[in-house]
């Protein structure tokens, strides 16, 4: 399990448990860790490199840091009483902190510490005794990092280091590192087998360093020889080259599917609101899109009033956006659209009306300027699978909650009273009218939802894209196209249209340029209902030919 | 010859000339009109299931049958509004129906009155006339379209068979509905079609106006044919020589208002069994 | 034309007598006053009144095809930006040397994009006729295309009018591209001569104002010829009953073309009248909203009148300038309100409501 996926209540209480266990641990240790620390600081050279290997032996929570602050010269001790300190150099002096415990010791001149000087003999002990500590560190992270640290310049010693730690290894990734490092240093040998033998497990690696060093080898030095001269490694070094880009390519084209799915979720979102007024009810709402609007705004306004609980304040915006978009809605087709029911094309040009009223309502009340709505941190960064596959974890929690959406409102509209009455009044109003179903209120419902789930789709917008008072035009065309495209008063056209026009938008995007995408598939689109005016799935029977 | 075809025979000759397209009508073997096997569905429900019916040159046919018989399917499918699933329409020996168009297939020769009456409420009456005239209708045609005196003349001559002259410079949308039937005949008639396909003529109309009509739909026939749709069957039995009683999308019966009257199917499938 | 017919219609004769008035007077006491006479209309009130005219052609050719056709078209702007671009494109040439880069042969934005060549689109057009000729070709061209798709296959309704938002849209994506070579995001603009005049001067304003006027007066003459005519009732006819009329034995789409196309080229030359007078045109002119304010200034006015739309769109023009004079922030309220107002209550615009008045009033 990934520590991304946990809920911020869940990590909380994950730090404090891991707090509690180390703190224990700790006090042992701390004797032998100030020993070490006074040796370093008073010791000769002999001492010095006795104090480092000790230090880094007892894994005390500082020796990390303190090593490391030495292998960087920040490790300073003060003229006056010799105590060693960590110090950052700024422009007026130092700013110091105690080695020991961390406690602040302010800003001091220049003049009053000395650096804790170092032979190139002690650097290459300190080093080693650094990787080792971090490749034995707790973090897997930190133990990932030491290696791909060491990759960079690997001398025999962090061979030597790395052979012994692959067999205790726990984590799998870093496992694959050492074993990928080591390979590529098997690479350097002179034993003719042994590097074929690694050739042949390293075309089976998804990595960028792997890449590199094989591209090396079949690079050509100025006098135009190869700089590997052995033609069998050549070709086995091709081949492998060969192999891993044909994977390469898989992850490039699974990764722009992925994009292409996630930009198709936030056309769905922006869409299925649409579909329901437009295809359910014949309404051209071209106020949608700042319906969706006023859901981002919520969301921003929600994040202001509770700014230290991102988490939450995400998850309450997402009923809030549904009901204020929603009574938004109801508010419209109460006030306007009741009364133009039967004349689409004034619809349209009234609730283009009220979008320019909550367009510059919002511009009012927040200024024209976009609005930043902060992610939470269990939403931002990405989910690495290898070096060549990535995926943004915002997108893909958009892609699921898109999904989420659209099945509950299926189920709304199969299982509910109000769906029943909803599809009843879609398919046949005078008849649904005669046998006594409410059709006002079901019409002010539908819009109402409808709406909300514009207010929805604005929460997951604010997610990836700037709140803005323009936010709503940005989608409202892309959003009658999809619906129209997926076939009117079809949900599931919705759903498909939406993802393929997504997909389709990505995998032009190399090839076209953005923009030029966009264009391609609008214009695909205005051919498409001139094939096909109905759309991918066109509602069938006799009603659809009036 | 206006019985059903026998199974596999055929009274169409489609050999080679089908592709040619010949404008002209050729009737040299009576129909006028040929429906073969002509099936249409919609979603699963057969509107039209297998007909075969036949229209003499000349000839007053009625169509009657319950309602969802397939009365108002079949003459879309005549006029191009819907298209078969599978089958044959012809016009004549040689034109293919099922190749054109609306519009290519009223140019032809082939008028539709509607179920519900369907005039131009913003034209006046004789707008909407001379919007059905028979001429040519290209856009930059009609643009510097000027009514020869010819046409002026055929314009007052329906005026006063629909007995609008007075209203000629009405607009149609305030007509009662009977006098919509009536333009929308008038404007049947400017389009001089060579087949009339009229659908319910008489609802809306007063006993006067009725008998009118029914003069009006004998004139007609001899000099062009006529398919007239009715649920009226006194006034059907007053204007028909033959009936075709339509049932579930195909032809149930053929004959006189007198054979088809006796007809135990039809009886039962009017009283229900 | 008939001039009995048109003078029957007390309106349109009135807002002629006025059209006329005005196009004439105008450049007329500019030339006759002094500059320092209250009777002289600065260039300012010049270029901002010729600008009206534009509009007002613009809107007209939308009554054509909402108002007669029965087509709401929500992309009526892309013609008219494309008719502003020819005229643009001419402008730019006529700059030459006297760009900021020096360039005789290449406008600024390309010298600054480093282009060695100019675009093959780009040739001809620093002959002033066939600019002219591409501002009636390239959007009746476009509407040419297009039409002849949606209506072939039968888009009707709201259907086509997304689309045709969707097309307006796809132009505004494309014209801001740079690699397209219409200048981006900036447009052309900066022009210096029109014809060999400095188009900044007061008389080349005049003329520009007169011709403005003197189109809109020839377009509504025509066509008001075209909608009395036989085919304008054709056209009336498909906007009611679209399906009738083909029982009748006309190709409705090809009606639906001409006028379609006809009104096209009418925006293009609002467009190209529309460039030289403000002095820029950039890919903005593309944006659907753009076009939806066309319609509204053809709703406000009365559509199906074809006068409708000239008061139309000089009423909202006039608001517009005036309201975001006073408070910026007011103008897309009042927008909005206009919008909800005009189709909950003023169907027939304020041309219909001031003739129902006077029917009141006749009774």
């Amino acid at each position: 399990m990934s520590l991304s996926s946990l809920s911020p209540l869940g990590k909380a209480l994950l730090f404090i448990l891991m707090f509690l266990s180390t703190s224990f641990v700790v006090r042992a240790e701390g004797d032998v860790f100030a020993q070490s620390l006074n040796k370093l600081a008073q010791g000769g050279m002999q001492e010095r490199e006795q104090a480092m290997l000790e230090m880094a032996e007892t894994k005390h929570a500082r020796s990390l840091l303190v090593l490391q602050a030495l292998l960087d010269g920040k490790l300073l001790s003060l003229k006056s009483d010799g105590k060693l300190v960590i110090g950052v150099e700024q422009a007026e002096g130092y700013q110091l902190k105690d080695a020991l415990t961390d406690s602040d010791l302010g800003l001091v001149e220049r003049s009053n510490v000395a650096k804790i000087t170092m032979t190139n003999k002690l650097r290459g002990t300190l080093r080693k005794a650094l990787g080792q500590l971090e490749l034995s560190a707790e973090n897997p992270e930190i133990r990932l990092a030491a290696v791909k640290a060491m990759a960079k310049d690997a001398d025999a010693k962090d061979i030597e280091l790395l052979k012994n730690r692959l067999n205790q290894e726990p984590n799998v990734k870093v496992k694959e590192a050492i074993e990928t490092l080591l390979l590529l240093d098997n690479m350097r040998s002179t034993d003719r087998e042994l590097r074929l033998h690694a050739l042949q497990a390293l075309q089976a690696l998804d990595n960028v360093e792997v890449v590199n060093r094989l591209e090396t080898m079949l690079e050509k030095d100025a006098d135009g020889n190869f700089l590997e001269s052995d033609l069998e490694i050549r070709q086995k070094a091709e081949l492998a080259l060969k192999k891993i880009g044909q994977r390469k390519q898989v992850y490039s084209a699974i990764e722009t599917l992925f994009f292409g799915l996630s930009l198709g979720a936030v056309l769905v979102l922006a869409a299925i609101g649409l579909a329901i007024t437009f295809g359910v009810m014949g309404v051209i709402n071209m106020a949608h899109g700042e319906l969706m609007m006023l859901g981002a705004y919520t969301t921003y306004v929600i994040q202001q009033l509770m700014p230290n609980h991102l988490g939450w304040s995400l998850l309450l915006a997402i009923p809030s956006a549904f009901v204020i978009a929603g009574l938004t809605g109801i508010a419209i087709e109460r006030g306007i659209i009741r009364f133009l029911y039967g004349r689409p094309l004034e619809t349209l040009l009234a609730t283009f009306g009220v979008s320019l009223f909550l367009q510059q309502t919002v511009r009012s009340i927040f200024s024209p300027l976009n609005r930043s709505v902060a992610t939470p941190e269990w939403m931002s960064g990405s989910w690495q699978y290898n070096e060549f596959l990535s995926i943004t974890w915002n997108r893909l929690y958009i892609l699921i909650f898109c999904l989420v959406v659209f099945v509950l409102l299926l189920e709304l509209l199969k299982r509910t009273r109000l769906g029943l009455e909803v599809r009843a009044v879609a398919q046949n109003r005078t008849m649904a009218k005669a046998i006594g179903i409410p059709t006002a209120r079901v019409d002010a419902l539908t819009f109402g939802l409808g709406s909300g789930i514009a207010g929805v789709a604005g929460v997951a917008l604010s997610q990836i894209t700037n709140v803005g008072p323009n936010l709503g035009q940005a989608y409202i065309v892309d959003s009658f196209m999809v619906v129209v495209f997926g076939g009117v008063g079809n949900l599931f056209g919705t759903l498909v249209a939406g993802f393929s026009l997504g997909i389709a938008n990505k995998f032009l995007e190399p090839y076209a340029g953005a923009v030029l995408a966009k264009i391609l598939v609008l214009v695909f689109i205005i051919l498409f209902i001139q094939k096909r005016p109905r759309g991918l799935f066109p509602q069938k029977g006799r009603a659809a030919e009036a | 010859m206006s019985q059903p075809a026998v199974m596999g025979q055929s009274y169409l000759d489609v050999g080679g000339s089908r592709a040619i397209h010949d404008n002209s009508l050729d009737v040299s073997h009576g129909p006028v009109l040929y429906l073969e096997g002509v099936s249409v569905s919609f979603d699963g429900f057969k509107a039209l299931n297998n007909l075969s019916m036949y229209i003499d040159a000349g000839e007053l046919r009625c169509v009657i049958g319950p309602n969802g018989a397939g009365k108002t399917t079949l003459m879309d499918v005549i006029t191009g509004k819907t298209r078969p699933d599978s089958g044959l329409v012809y016009f004549g020996q040689t034109i293919d129906l099922l190749d054109m168009d609306e519009p290519a297939i009223a140019q032809v020769g082939i008028g539709r009155k509607f179920q519900k009456p369907s005039v131009f409420d913003a034209l006046t009456v004789y707008e909407n006339l001379e919007l059905a005239l028979k001429t040519e209708k290209g856009a930059w045609r009609t643009l510097f379209h000027r009514l020869s005196g010819e046409q002026q003349s055929r314009i007052e001559q329906v005026l006063e068979t629909i007995h609008l002259q007075e209203l000629r410079r009405q607009y149609a949308g305030i007509l009662s509905h009977g006098q919509k039937q009536w333009l929308e005949i008038g404007m049947l008639l400017m389009q001089e079609p060579k087949v009339m396909l009229v659908d319910e003529p008489i609802a809306g109309m007063t006993h006067q106006e009725i008998e009118r009509t029914a003069e009006l739909l004998l004139s007609l026939q001899g000099e062009r044919s006529l398919v007239v749709v009715e649920h009226d069957m006194e006034f059907v039995r007053s204007i028909a020589r033959r009936v075709t009683v339509l049932h579930e999308g195909s032809v149930l019966t053929e004959g006189s208002m007198d054979e088809v009257q006796n007809d135990p199917r039809v009886i039962q499938v009017y009283l229900g069994g | 034309m008939r001039i009995a017919q048109l003078t029957q219609d007390k309106t349109g004769a009135t807002v002629l007598g006025v059209l006329s008035a005005v196009t004439l007077i105008i450049p007329l006491f500019n030339l006759l006053f002094p500059v320092d006479s209250f009777l002289h209309f600065s260039a300012y009130t010049v270029s901002l009144l010729g600008k009206y005219l534009t509009f007002a052609l613009l809107a007209l050719s939308l009554d054509l095809v909402w108002g007669y056709a029965g087509i709401l078209a929500l992309g009526q702007g892309a013609f008219f930006a494309l008719g502003g671009y020819a005229m643009g494109m001419y402008l730019m040439r006529q700059i030459g040397a006297l760009g900021v880069y020096g360039n005789p042969l290449l406008p600024d934005f390309m010298v600054f994009l480093n282009w060695q060549e100019l675009p093959w689109y780009w040739h001809g057009f620093d002959h002033f006729g066939f600019a002219l000729l591409m501002v009636l070709l390239v959007p009746g061209t476009l509407a040419f295309v297009f039409g002849w798709l949606a209506f072939r296959s039968r888009v009707t309704g709201v259907y086509l009018s997304i689309i045709t938002q969707a097309l307006t849209y796809a132009l505004l994506l494309a014209f801001f591209r740079n690699e397209m070579g219409f200048g981006g995001n900036n447009g052309l603009t900066d022009f210096k001569t029109l014809l060999g005049f400095n188009i900044q001067s007061e008389g080349t304003r005049s003329v520009l104002f007169l011709l403005s006027g003197l189109s809109l007066i020839g377009a509504y003459l025509l066509s008001q010829w075209i909608v009395s005519s036989k085919l304008g009732r054709v056209v009336t006819a498909i906007r009611d009953q679209e399906a009738r009329v083909r029982f009748l034995g006309y190709r409705v789409e090809m009606f639906k073309l001409w006028i379609f196309v006809y009104a096209a080229m009418l925006s293009g030359i609002a467009g190209a009248l529309y460039v030289p007078q403000v002095g820029i045109i950039n890919p903005s002119e593309f944006s659907p909203l753009n076009s939806l304010e066309i319609v509204i200034w053809v709703a406000v006015g009365g559509r199906g009148t074809l006068y409708g739309a000239i008061i139309g769109a000089v009423l909202v023009n006039y608001a517009k300038t005036v309201l975001t004079g006073l408070l910026p922030e007011i103008w897309l309220f009042s927008l909005g309100a206009i919008f909800v107002i005009v189709t909950l209550w003023l169907p027939k615009g304020v041309v219909g409501l001031w003739q129902s008045r006077l029917q009141e009033r006749a009774a």
